[in-house]
């Protein structure tokens, strides 16, 4: 078996896998869910809208739920602390969430126009309310989350949710909902073909495409002005580790440390560069390949942060010493080591099945088929 | 330093809502499945297109009822992060295991396939569909066996030691945790009762279409699976009930004795108290009524093995608080920095009984300074309230006989062929559809307040478990979510009970009640 070093290390990658695969597939309904009030004039088309994500949206939304169980067996310190310090934006996220399954699922139910309406909007709040808070806690780590343990391991924090909606937080919330309808635009396109609705998702990739090059290069600069966290001195990285017994310094502009470092780290930002511009150019012209494009755009993206943050992840504003790195938040070595065999197992079967779903409802979504369908919604 | 505890009460609450909440919708998810991969089976192997209809039509009020599943089943997850920050530091290391390989095991599964369950009927083979049906069944049950097995582990903690490093419980072996005699016998009590809702739900609503004359092939045919299935699973959740995970951990021993509101160790075989009404401050049970031999047997298997009572498990705990205020005592010089070899060797001795020693938290932060008072009082706070388990038992005992005599009305009926001039029992069968609803969250009543005060058997108490929030978050998160699961809880309700008054002509094949062309039938699925 691995060593415990390793094992913490691969456990850091397989957590950036679950994160992505949350983001590019649940990146597909999340987006769709955005645009769907706008891109959708009439029931027609919106129910197009829907039921382009319609068959596939609840296993995406897994990777999510997958994600939080594997950060609570993995990394129980992070769940334990970034769960409580961010309460009311989680709460909030959790409220809109809710929307989700009966709003896909109830829309369609009952004639009315106010009520599926309604539930347009009720789904648009599920797709950018998570999408927004993400970004936002996203942002926040690298300000530092006000939190600090005592010598129990019990946690406290100073601050509030409103703390959060600091300009950085914001900025980032504004990223990550540019990026995840960029990506449900280029799926939505891919999906609705030549009809009017295609068209609009056509122009919606252009837009947030755009929008997400803009707004990652932007942050990139102002990330590089912000005071970063590193790690200074920290125990044999292949013990069990006290959380409390590193030395932690904040200095300005150390989140691009590891980039100095490592210049072939680069390549990840170049990664979401390029893929939100390729999914500009390729948008209208090549829709199988826009979403390719805009999928490795996310994961460039969050390849980048993940990257930058590196050990940490998650840092303290109230106490450096508090921060959390993958090296001293991890489970035991025993616990890594079995969670690994499973994840080993089941994510490639999951992919495997998951990709057959995707190919058993290949093809366009028509208003016609959806006409003469009573299985849809 | 110690949440407040208007914060660990509040939070309590929020998870007991919460949980009870979402267990509405899971025992028909559970139980439903099944009843649809036999339908489509049937459809299959014979092709008969009513057991196609069958299936798509309770398909669709499985649905409805899926998709409450999944809205309320995300709280829970987020719920140990949020409210409950040092249980998951405490226990992640253990607890987060199963519910890990829940996400990745078993719900992928059932969330991937129940779309193509939907929308696949056209583009997939009769066989590969019956196959996607089977894997949504196949995947809600499995995701159910992890849940059980997370929290088995909470009331009966095996295959896990704490470490003084790391401050945390940590995992000794998988295979305990996953082979808990707890979770074996939970696991199946737990899904069998969600088979009992659904065949319930699926009778009581095809007795409504029989009294009404209508749809009438249908619902003798829907009427009939249920009738089976019912049976079959009522006597799997009696039969291989709960009781053979009692004699297995303390808090299981405590439940025990709570249940039976058995003050004191009666000479084996104890008495089974029928009836009666438990009295905490005199320690006795007033007006009871007694079964000879009963319990013992039930319990035990034996008839010269006693059951623990009340008294007696308080005196017990008593000596393992002192024994855990040494453990205490030895963890803090080894935090402290002096590990001799005397200090490790006391606090292996002792450290079995550490978390009863953190009982005493909440009288004393130094637990070793603690008063005869104090530990008098953390011993009897080990002893949960007797009349809310008492009841809850007897009542989910006795509505679990009474469903046993409906499915075997019913399916006595059906042999003889007699069942339509029953009027009366198609009615029951109708009134019966809430009660298995009221026998399960009863009997979570039973297995989790009968948990308390521990959130971790024997292991660690609820009230140092809780996150360090302000009442103020937990206000908003609980007016948040009961306002928002009030709404959604009445929205389903209509669509279940419109759906219900549809029936089968709400799939458009033309074959059944009322079908005109009518514009107030909705359009669509």
């Amino acid at each position: 078996m691995f060593d415990y070093e390793t094992l913490k290390l691969i456990w850091w990658g397989l957590m950036a896998v679950l994160l992505i695969g949350f983001a590019v597939t649940g990146g597909f309904d999340i987006g769709v869910a955005v645009l769907l009030p706008f891109i959708g004039r009439n029931d027609d088309e919106r129910r197009l809208v829907i039921n382009s994500v319609g068959p596939t949206w609840e296993g995406n939304q897994t990777w999510l739920i997958t994600f939080g169980g594997a950060l609570f067996a993995a990394w129980p310190l992070v769940y334990a602390a970034a769960f409580s310090v961010l309460y009311v934006a989680l709460m909030l996220t959790l409220f809109a969430l809710f929307l989700r399954p009966v709003g896909f699922d109830y829309r369609s139910k009952l004639p009315s126009a106010r009520w599926r309406n309604n539930w347009d909007w009720a789904l648009f709040v599920g797709g950018a309310v998570p999408a927004l808070v993400f970004g936002v806690a996203i942002g926040n780590l690298f300000i530092g989350l006000p939190f600090a343990f005592d010598s129990s391991m019990h946690v406290r924090y100073a601050g509030s949710f409103f703390d959060l909606l600091n300009p950085f937080g914001l900025f980032c919330g504004v990223l990550s909902v540019a990026m995840l309808t960029l990506h449900g635009a280029a799926f939505l396109a891919s999906k609705t073909g030549g009809s009017t609705v295609g068209g609009r998702a056509v122009f919606a990739t252009r837009v947030f495409g755009l929008l997400t090059l803009v707004l990652f290069a932007l942050g990139g600069l102002w990330t590089a002005r912000l005071p970063g966290w590193q790690l200074t001195a920290i125990g044999a990285l292949n013990e069990a580790l006290e959380p409390l017994g590193k030395a932690v310094t904040i200095t300005g502009g150390a989140w691009l440390a590891n980039y100095a470092a490592w210049p072939t780290l680069w390549v990840l930002p170049l990664l979401g560069i390029l893929g939100a511009f390729a999914a500009v150019a390729l948008a209208g012209r090549a829709p199988r390949l826009t979403v390719v494009a805009s999928g490795l755009a996310c994961t460039g993206v969050i390849l980048t942060a993940g990257a930058a943050l590196f050990p940490f992840v998650l840092p303290s504003s109230l106490d450096a010493v508090s921060s959390l790195t993958l090296w001293d938040a991890v489970s035991s070595h025993k616990t890594l080591g079995v969670m690994l065999g499973v994840a080993v197992i089941f994510v490639p079967l999951i992919m495997l099945y998951t990709s057959w779903v995707y190919r058993v409802m290949r093809g366009p979504v028509t208003v016609e088929r959806l006409k003469n369908d009573t299985h849809s919604y | 330093m110690l949440p407040v505890s208007e914060v660990v009460e509040l939070s309590r609450l929020q998870f007991a809502l919460t949980a009870l909440f979402h267990f509405l919708f899971v025992p028909l998810t559970l139980g439903l499945s099944w009843i649809l991969v036999i339908c489509e089976s049937v459809y299959v192997m014979t092709g008969q297109q009513v057991y196609k209809d069958m299936t798509r039509f309770w398909g669709k009020l499985f649905g409805i009822n899926f998709a409450m599943g999944v809205t309320t089943g995300i709280t829970l997850e987020f719920q140990f992060g949020t409210n409950w920050a040092y249980y998951s530091h405490y226990v992640g290391d253990i607890f987060g295991v199963p519910l890990a390989v829940e996400g990745m095991m078993a719900f992928f599964l059932e969330s991937t396939f129940v779309g193509l369950f939907f929308f696949g009927w056209d583009r997939l083979s009769k066989n590969k569909h019956l196959l996607v049906t089977f894997l949504v069944a196949f995947g809600s049950n499995l995701s159910a066996l992890w849940i059980l097995i997370a929290n088995a582990w909470m009331q009966n903690p095996v295959g896990a030691e704490f470490n003084y490093h790391t401050m945390r419980m940590e995992l000794v072996s998988l295979g305990e945790v996953f082979f808990n005699p707890v979770a074996q016998v939970k696991f199946v009590h737990t899904v069998a009762a969600g088979y009992v809702a659904a065949a319930m739900f699926v009778l009581g609503v095809s007795s409504l279409y029989l009294l009404k004359a209508r749809d009438t092939g249908f619902a003798l045919r829907s009427f009939a699976v249920a009738a089976g299935f019912g049976l079959a699973s009522i006597l799997s959740v009696i039969v291989l009930g709960d009781e053979s995970g009692y004699t297995t951990g303390e808090v299981q021993k405590v439940k025990l004795a709570a249940i039976e509101a058995e003050w004191n160790t009666e000479p084996a075989p104890a008495a089974f108290t029928a009836i009666g009404w438990p009295n905490q401050a005199e320690e006795r049970t007033d007006y009871a009524v007694k079964i000879p031999y009963l319990l013992g047997l039930i319990a035990t298997r034996s008839t010269d093995t006693r059951v623990t009572g009340i008294k007696d498990l308080k005196r017990e705990h008593e000596v393992r608080i002192r024994s855990g205020m040494i453990a205490y005592e030895a963890l803090t010089a080894l935090k402290a920095g002096d590990t001799t070899p005397a200090v490790r060797e006391r606090f292996e001795q002792h450290k079995a009984d550490l978390g009863f020693g953190l009982l005493l938290k909440k009288y004393t932060p130094n637990v070793v300074d603690a008063t005869p008072a104090q530990i008098r009082a953390a011993a009897s706070d080990t002893i949960p309230n007797v009349a809310p388990l008492f009841w809850s038992f007897r009542i989910m005992v006795g509505l679990g006989m009474l469903f046993l005599a409906i499915f075997a009305t019913a399916c006595w009926l059906l042999v003889r062929r007699r069942l339509a001039p029953q009027r009366w029992f198609l009615k029951l069968c109708v009134l019966a559809i809430p009660l298995p609803w009221v026998a399960i969250e009863l009997g979570w009543i039973v297995a989790e307040y009968g948990r308390q005060p521990w959130t971790i058997s024997g292991v660690l108490p609820t009230h140092l478990s809780a996150s360090q929030l302000d009442p103020g978050q937990l206000h908003f998160s609980l007016i948040g979510l009961v306002g928002i699961y009030s709404l959604l809880f009445v929205i389903e309700m209509y669509l279940m009970l419109k759906y219900i008054r549809l029936g089968p002509a709400s799939l458009h094949t033309g074959r059944y009640h009322g079908e005109t062309p009518d514009v107030t039938v909705p359009q669509q699925s």
